[in-house]
């Protein structure tokens, strides 16, 4: 079986010339060995083997551009087997032509997959290949890098570099092949070791700095980190050796800024929620605002330590644009009172800021916001609530309730009792007051009301107690 | 304040600019160093990240501010005056020694260089100038420079600007009218689109000089760009998309960058201290990439978001949203279909679909063929018809729309 001797492992033209002398004369696929230099690639090639024999003079076919192309990517790959798979690519081609069309051709792909490692093995040592500066014998200055490329790309790789660096002088060094640049030429050395490349360079702490502040430590990804940048380059890198500090450092950064979140609060509260009811009025975040007259917000302290979420605006609330106003809120101010619990001092909103109905006749007949609508209007309830910052939320009724804990709950379930909320804070959940306003049976109402009551009365020693623990 | 040195500097300086979500160092005219006598740098087209951080954002330029002092007192930005960190201001000099220091060792592409603004729009903006100038002229730097323009600086500024920068950009801050009133009260939407209008025709007017005289100098070759913030303000994804495209028509934007507001130390009162919704700005991104590469209309990428709350799925990318509401087109045939209608099916990227054109000229495909061009052909399969392989319809199977739910722990304050 002939061999093909070639004179380095990225020779493409020594490939080229072999491969078409091989293909005019008929030589099938299986049937030729390639070899780089002296080194014996295959185990059943020795050296008597015959060398290919000529190709007949005047005798010339041709292949596609894109062919060329990707064979001369190929063949840095560092696959052994790779002058033989262009070889028997190139044999089917010839007699086909237009199967280079076929992208979806098994050993096309296969081609095309070395390709992008190459050209990816390309990129990664633009990306990650640095540079440490050194004095000359001359007293100028030289850089000199160390990078371990996975195929045999350095070379091909010289263009960008003599482009990029054209009037500094450098030295790239890896185990294969050293290519140096003095300004005018390159040249080309053995392949060096690590220990052969510089130690460091001053710059390198200035360059740490900026890697470790220009991170945002509560966007932590590392998974995108690891996909982008694996860790087979991380040992050539100087700014890697800080990753395990930084992400242990942010998960801290964050717990304390949890453990902070519920007291530390800067700027002006009452001008923020005035700020955020004037972008609410123009709200078109779902369909609600349209039938409706206004947006309903929400009303009271900004330092109001109890937040009441009811479910939406009423008939009344919607013309004057206050929540809580109508039959609902009456019965609801009462309830406060007997309870002991001081309305004034305390902020109410509602989970959906329009008002939703159906007409009939002439009335305006109150309907259920649906999931969606819940969910649209909850960006507003939790600006409010954090802005407020209340040390107790108490949602009114279903509606209030998915929206409070981002669910659907059933509240004979949960009322009654405290609820850790996810800022820190506590939440609650009993009825709303317009429940007690349908209730047909009048001993029923009188014994739900009374419920009601003792439930908001334990929220307000609750709130007693929370801000003045003895 | 104590002099700081260029270290500490560098610090606070790139600490304060890491909100800018905007690094590509892509899509400028090419230069190179080769054959010149001085100078440095060159440029290929495609940008280079040098490094990445581990918050999974590459890290291609020396991405800093000038200064993080500012007299304006944006709500959502730690540079606002009434912020208590500390402040540092770099000379001209500093951000050019840094800059070719740093291109040297190859850690760089270039400079992205912001500022707060201090004294005056066009003093801050003069500054900015100058870094830039200095690393072209003095220096003969061929690398890439983007620099963040002031909206209401003189524009014989913004021309020098662009004279010297490969991109420039303005941040239109908030997606909404309203977000900016509320959290950036000095800031005018009005003003900041009229800058950007101006650079448009400062762009397109160097573009044509270009085309016609070879030694006309260009203008910002890499165009310009913009960030906006999300979820800071009201505006849902089907606003945010809506007001993206606009912004690339108006202004043939190159880039809109979608930065998910992050907690920032000492926050104002306005601003909740939530984790980032990533996972949220991740599906803007792609559904930016739809309107850019897969010729979605704006009002397309809409009609994937939920109709209640306006807000694209997470748990599914958008470009399968669509696909599901829109079943009635699937599956497509892949050896007849046109390339319009297998550029929507979810999963098929450009490249696997000009494979898919290009074979089958010649023959009919099979599915384990389209399979070699794609990474999952499990998850594409509903979606397609090939020589041996033919799903039930879409629009008859039984099981019901993946729900646009959002994840929970997505809006959770601080849910771990
Ligand atoms: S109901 Fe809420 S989300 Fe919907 S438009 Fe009104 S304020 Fe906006």
């Amino acid at each position: 079986m002939p061999l093909v001797k070639l004179a380095a492992e990225d020779d493409f033209d020594g490939w080229r010339t072999a491969a078409r002398a091989a293909a005019l004369i008929g030589v099938p696929p299986e049937g030729l060995h390639w070899q780089v230099g002296d080194q014996v690639a295959d185990l059943f090639a020795g050296a008597t083997e015959p060398p290919l024999p000529p190709a007949p003079a005047g005798a010339a076919f041709s292949v596609s551009k894109t062919f060329v192309a990707l064979a001369e990517t190929v063949v840095l790959h560092a696959d052994p087997e790779r002058f033989a798979l262009l070889y028997a690519m190139l044999v089917r081609l010839r007699d086909q032509p237009r199967l280079i069309e076929d992208q979806t051709d098994p050993l096309r792909r296969r081609l095309e997959e070395m390709a992008k490692a190459v050209r990816r093995d390309i990129h990664k040592m633009r990306a990650f290949l640095r540079f440490r500066e050194v004095t000359d014998a001359d007293d100028a200055p030289r850089y000199v890098a160390w990078f371990e490329p996975e195929h045999h790309i350095v070379r091909a790789n010289a263009g960008f570099f003599m482009r990029r660096f054209a009037t500094m002088r450098w030295s790239i060094l890896t185990p294969e092949i050293a290519i140096h640049w003095d300004g005018d030429t390159l040249t080309q050395g053995p392949g060096a070791a690590r220990a052969d490349a510089p130690e460091g360079d001053p710059i390198e702490e200035v360059w740490k700095t900026y890697y470790a502040s220009i991170f945002n430590p509560s966007r932590l990804k590392t998974g995108a980190m690891l996909k982008e940048m694996p860790k087979k380059y991380w040992k050539n890198m100087p700014e890697t050796a800080l990753v395990p500090a930084l992400i242990a450092g942010a998960q801290a950064r964050e717990t304390q800024m949890v453990a902070t979140a519920r007291t530390a609060s800067g700027g002006d509260a009452h001008a923020a929620l005035e700020a955020l009811r004037a972008e609410a009025s123009g709200c078109q975040r779902c369909p609600l605002w349209q039938p409706a007259t206004q947006t309903v917000f929400g009303e009271g302290p900004a330092d109001a330590r109890l937040l009441f979420i009811g479910e939406q605006p009423g008939d009344q609330e919607d013309l004057a644009g206050r929540p809580f106003v109508g039959p609902a809120g009456q019965l609801f101010d009462r309830a406060l009172a007997e309870a002991g619990v001081d309305r004034a001092r305390a902020y109410v909103s509602n989970a959906v800021k329009h008002f939703k109905f159906e007409p009939r006749g002439k009335r305006r007949i109150h309907a259920k916001p649906n999931g969606g609508e819940i969910e649209a209007c909850r960006w507003w309830i939790e600006q409010e609530r954090a802005i407020i910052r209340p040390t107790v939320t108490v949602a009114l009724g279903a509606t209030a309730a998915q929206s409070l804990l981002g669910r659907a709950v059933t509240i004979s379930r949960i009322r009654g009792q405290p609820m850790a909320l996810a800022d820190g804070s506590e939440g609650w959940v009993t009825v709303h007051p317009s429940f007690l306003l349908r209730l047909p049976d009048e001993d029923r109402r009188v014994e739900e009301y009374a419920r009601f009551v003792a439930d908001l009365r334990r929220i307000g020693e609750r709130v007693t107690a929370l801000a003045d623990p003895a | 304040m104590a002099q700081l040195d260029v270290q500490s500097k560098l610090a606070i300086l790139a600490d304060a600019a890491k909100y800018d979500a905007s690094c590509a160092s892509s899509g400028t005219a090419k230069r190179s160093s080769a054959g010149q006598k001085d100078g440095i740098g060159s440029t290929e087209g495609m940008g280079i990240c040098h490094a990445y951080a581990p918050d999974g954002r590459c890290i291609s330029l020396l991405k800093i501010l000038l200064t993080n002092s500012c007299i304006f007192d944006c709500h959502y930005c730690i540079n606002r005056k009434s912020a208590n960190v500390r402040r540092a201001r770099f000379s001209a000099k500093e951000v050019v020694d840094l800059t070719l220091s740093f291109y040297r060792r190859n850690y760089i592409e270039g400079l992205f260089l912001s500022s707060g603004i201090i004294r005056s729009s066009d003093y801050t903006m003069e500054q900015l100038v100058e870094v830039a100038r200095s690393l072209r002229e003095d220096h003969g730097f061929r690398g890439y420079i983007h620099l963040k323009t002031i909206p209401d600086a003189d524009p014989l500024l913004l021309e020098a600007a662009g004279r010297h920068a490969d991109r420039l950009s303005i941040n239109v801050e908030l997606p909404t009218v309203a977000g900016l009133t509320r959290l950036a009260p000095e800031k005018s939407a009005v003003r900041i689109e009229g800058a950007m209008a101006g650079l448009r025709h400062a762009i397109d007017d160097g573009r044509d000089a270009t085309r016609r005289y070879k030694s006309a100098p260009g203008f910002a070759p890499a165009g310009q760009s913009t960030q906006m913030i999300v979820g800071a303000d009201a505006a849902t994804d089907r606003d945010i998309v809506g007001r993206a495209s606009t912004l690339y028509d108006r202004y043939r934007l190159r880039r809109v960058y979608y930065s998910a507001f992050s907690p920032i130390p000492d926050a104002s009162a306005v601003l909740p201290l939530q984790r980032p919704p990533l996972m949220r700005e991740h599906r803007l991104y792609q559904s930016d990439w739809m309107m850019r590469f897969y010729d979605y209309k704006p009002e397309e990428v809409a009609a994937a978001a939920d109709p209640a709350t306006g807000m694209l799925p997470l748990d599914i990318d958008p470009k399968l949203a669509w696909a599901l509401r829109f079943r009635e087109r699937f599956p497509v045939d892949v050896n007849r279909a046109p390339r319009e209608a297998l550029l929507r099916v979810p999963g098929l990227g450009v490249k696997a679909v000009d494979g898919i054109i290009a074979a089958r000229r010649w023959r009919r495909l099979r599915l384990e063929d389209v399979g070699r061009l794609t990474r999952s052909i499990a998850k594409l399969r509903a979606f397609l018809i090939t020589e041996d392989w033919r799903p039930v319809a879409l629009a008859e199977r039984a099981d019901p729309l993946p729900t646009a739910k959002p994840k929970r722990e997505q809006l959770e304050l601080f849910a771990a």
